[in-house]
């Protein structure tokens, strides 16, 4: 495959919100080579002839010898080890062809989980952070699926609040071993992991250590399979550490150093979730366009019905936009993580440090990425009516398996606190010049409006607004900040309103950028639907935007500056009369005609 | 061992068919092609499996242009180890078996194999056509293949039963389903694709023997007619003047 070559105007991590990015610099997933297709084609093949001709096998759990079978096979394919370097039993390819696989076995259910598990935060722990003797001993075993990892971090009462976790860690008399006692939860993988990746304070340490713990090592007993809503068919266990001996050379990176790798590898896991969300995503929709087409109601198929195309059209919207923002954050990752190695870092140092870089975006990408595919869903089984409430139908499980998305890797609630809090750390550590940009902005309220004119076309409005919506969360992120100082982080309500501009802005540009290098490469008369996709998006996104920066606004602020910064967000989430109706139409016409999600 | 697998483009099964040019052309415009299965599953599968187990190489050759490329490489990657391009298009049936035995000729191939039939023409012509251009005898439809030194013995359905056909070296056979199961391409083959060798070779002088006319897609599928079992008068009367059966 051919290298990338290093994109050096590509924007650092946060800098969407003060910088404009051009369409040349973004990867589209339209871009794929010869060689990621065919890799995607073999992971939809393993789907195909493996997973999705026995969900329901796999979600009834009788025979718990399946799913470590199926990623066994997984791993003869290859599928484990994509993004392990070659020199531990992987084939070392990049973190966009990473992602592709996600997404593409991400429509697999269970399965899905359980490989994402395996192949993210069971793997990468050890990767990232193993010492030579650490990866040479547990990678190529993990690279082929001879060995099944696991990650041991969320306790009882240390969920979000990972860093409060009880189990603990003492030094033996001979100093050979750590001799781990506790209590962890919610562990995917946990009933046939051979490898976990357990989290445990040493002493009375204020911060985590990370220690690989082999379940040969002995005092490991597993409480029965959680009985869950949905993924049925992962293994979902409480894990307990007995005095299990741990020998010393099995800490993971320094002591004290595991809540900062925990959250290292949530920030893989979170952008990676993207991809998943956006493979289940694509699955529901072509369901749902199936039945819609098949379905007939009053003697024509509901799909002719304006309300049906209107959930098709917006689901597919949706996803089309989270996938924007999910190449182009992966593509960044990738030319940071080049970079870094170019200046002669370690490829481990260099990842961890380039994913590190896009945290802001990788939560951005998590949240939107779970909602959209919850939104998709829900349009399925309401698309599939009664059928859809049916456990015989398809859409049925998709439904029940999405809602965790929005828990695991963070909570959305979690995602969005951080994306405002990294921004405005940054800004504070002075990597990202927040406050000259929302100076600029609260200047130019005071002037007259630049009414400007409408000339133009699609993408040249469309820039124009995104750069309006930029200029609106600067407004209320930095009133916000000036105004509440320390307490700003106290007020959540406000956090999260300036979290869902932030999202928009986000896959707005994402989407903008996407379509814009589309119509560079294919011409705009024929990409219709797309340019249609990115009409909407916007449109809906300026009503968000505004209804999340009022009711921001008048959280902390009143008065006359209250009626100043209204003003000012009406004028930067303005939009001309659009007819959402006629583009939503042409996107569900194209789907509909080609009966399945084909964008 | 030598072996050539014949391997053909098509478009994927889910393609929406439509003609240009006054119904003489397929319409390419936004249709995803793939590697004929027949080809891929059966034929490729066991020409791979017959070399893991006697030694030897396998060859895969297409007749086409440079946008065959992938699925060549499909090929290769499911572990053909070397592969032949010859490089033309539009040609029928009789036109692309002359360019393969132009080439194949001097090759000295123990077994040539190829699907029973392309998924999209369904013609079943061009493996018979080989043979007859090489001078070489001919099973198609074969759903078994087994090898014993310089013998062959095939198996292939016929009416009511099976038929076991012996067979010597050198020889061209069309594969049918059971010959052997599809492979899923892996991480190391697909990587592997990219450095085995994808030779192109220039056509040979020969002239189409057919020429298509129009293409028509068949009727839309009627809806179904439900009669009461009372009224079978009536099922007549419309078998004679609906569906003009009987």
């Amino acid at each position: 495959m051919e290298t990338k070559e290093t994109n050096k105007e590509a924007l650092k991590g946060g800098e969407f919100l003060i910088k404009e990015s051009s369409s040349d610099n973004v990867f589209i997933p339209e871009e794929f080579n010869e060689e990621q297709k065919m890799i995607a084609d073999t992971c939809r093949d393993f789907l195909e002839q493996n997973v999705l001709n026995r969900l329901d096998e796999i979600d009834s759990m009788q025979n718990p010898e399946l799913m470590p079978k199926l990623l066994e096979q997984a791993g003869e394919l290859g599928l484990l080890g994509i993004s392990i370097p070659e020199e531990y039993g992987g084939f070392g390819k990049d973190f966009v062809t990473g992602m592709l696989s996600t997404e593409v076995l991400g429509a697999g259910h269970s399965f899905a989980v359980a490989f994402a598990a395996h192949t993210g935060i069971g793997t990468l722990p050890i990767l990232y952070y193993g010492t030579k003797e650490q990866k040479e001993k547990y990678i190529p075993k993990l690279a082929t699926g001879e060995w099944k990892a696991s990650y041991c971090l969320t306790e009882p009462n240390a969920g979000s609040d990972a860093n409060s976790g009880k189990t603990k860690a003492v030094l033996s008399e001979d100093g050979k071993h750590y001799i781990l006692n506790g209590q962890k939860m919610w562990i995917t993988n946990a009933g046939f992991a051979d490898v976990f990746t357990v989290f445990a304070k040493i002493d009375d340490d204020e911060n985590l250590s990370a220690f690989i713990v082999e379940k040969d090592f002995g005092g490991i007993t597993l409480n029965p399979e959680e009985k869950k809503m949905g993924i049925k068919g992962s293994s979902t266990r409480q894990v307990f550490f007995n005095n299990t001996p741990v020998p010393v050379e099995n800490l993971l990176g320094k002591r004290q150093e595991g809540f900062k790798i925990a959250l290292h590898i949530l920030n893989v896991g979170r952008i990676k979730l993207g991809g998943a969300a956006l493979g289940g995503a694509k699955e529901a929709i072509t369901h749902s366009v199936v039945y819609a087409n098949e379905r007939e109601q009053f003697g024509r198929p509901i799909s002719k019905y304006g309300a049906i195309k209107y959930k098709l059209a917006q689901q597919a919207i949706l996803s089309y936009a989270t996938e924007s923002a999910t190449y182009r954050c992966s593509q960044d990752v990738e030319n940071a993580i080049n970079a870094y190695v170019e200046s002669g870092m370690s490829k481990e140092e260099a990842t961890i440090k380039g994913i590190a870089d896009y945290a802001v975006e990788a939560a951005i990408i998590k949240v939107d990425a779970s909602e959209t595919l919850d939104y998709v869903v829900d349009e399925a089984v309401q698309i599939y009516g009664g059928m859809g409430y049916s456990a015989e139908s398809p859409v049925e499980r998709a439904y029940r398996d999405s809602r965790i998305n929005r828990i695991f890797e963070g909570t959305n609630e979690i995602n969005r606190m951080l994306i405002v809090d990294m921004l405005l750390k940054k800004a504070m550590k002075g990597e990202l010049d927040l406050m000259g940009p929302a100076q600029a902005v609260a200047k130019e309220l005071m002037s007259i409006p630049e009414f400007g004119s409408n000339d133009g076309d699609e993408f040249e409005k469309a820039r124009k607004m995104i750069k309006n919506f930029k200029k609106a969360i600067l407004m209320i992120a930095g009133a916000a900040a000036q105004k509440l100082m320390m307490q700003l982080a106290k007020e959540q309500e406000i956090l999260m309103n300036l979290a869902d501009m932030a999202i928009q802005t986000y896959v707005a540009e994402s989407l903008l950028l996407r379509v814009e290098k589309l119509a560079k490469i294919k011409g705009k008369e024929n990409i219709l639907e797309q340019i249609a996709m990115m009409n909407v998006f916007i449109y809906d996104a300026s009503d968000i935007i505004n209804k999340a920066g009022k009711d921001a606004l008048a959280a902390f602020a009143e008065g006359d500056e209250l009626r100043m910064m209204l003003m000012g967000l009406k004028r930067f989430t303005k939009h001309e009369p659009f007819n959402a109706k006629a583009a939503r139409r042409v996107v569900a016409d194209k789907l509909i005609s080609e009966n399945r999600y084909c964008f | 061992m030598k072996i050539l697998v014949l391997i053909s483009k098509v478009p994927d099964t889910t393609a929406k068919i439509s003609f240009t040019e006054n119904n003489t052309k397929f319409n390419t415009e936004g249709v995803q092609f793939i590697l004929n299965p027949y080809d891929e599953w059966y034929a490729l599968v066991r020409g791979i499996e017959l070399k893991e187990a006697n030694g030897g190489s396998v060859t895969v050759l297409n007749v086409g242009r440079a946008d065959n490329d992938p699925i060549i490489r499909k090929a290769l990657a499911i572990g053909a180890d070397d592969a032949v391009r010859i490089d033309t298009d539009d040609l029928d049936a009789l036109n692309v078996a002359k360019q393969i035995a132009a080439y194949a000729k001097d090759q000295n191939y123990d077994i040539i194999l190829c699907g029973k039939e392309t998924i999209d023409y369904n013609g079943s012509q061009v493996g018979g056509m080989v043979a007859q251009l090489l001078g070489l005898p001919y099973v198609s439809l074969a759903t078994k293949l087994d090898l014993n030194g310089d013998t062959a013995t095939l198996e292939r359905d016929i009416q009511g039963g099976s038929e076991v056909i012996e067979v010597k070296l050198p020889f061209v056979a069309s594969a049918a389903k059971g010959m052997a199961e599809a492979r899923i391409p892996n991480m190391r083959g697909i990587m592997a694709a990219r450095t085995k060798p994808l030779n192109v070779v220039q056509p040979v002088d020969a002239a189409n023997a057919t020429e298509v006319v129009e293409y028509s897609l068949p009727p839309s599928k009627q809806g179904c007619k439900f009669i009461d079992p009372d009224n079978v008068e009536e099922l007549v009367e419309l078998l004679h003047t609906e569906a003009k059966v009987i």
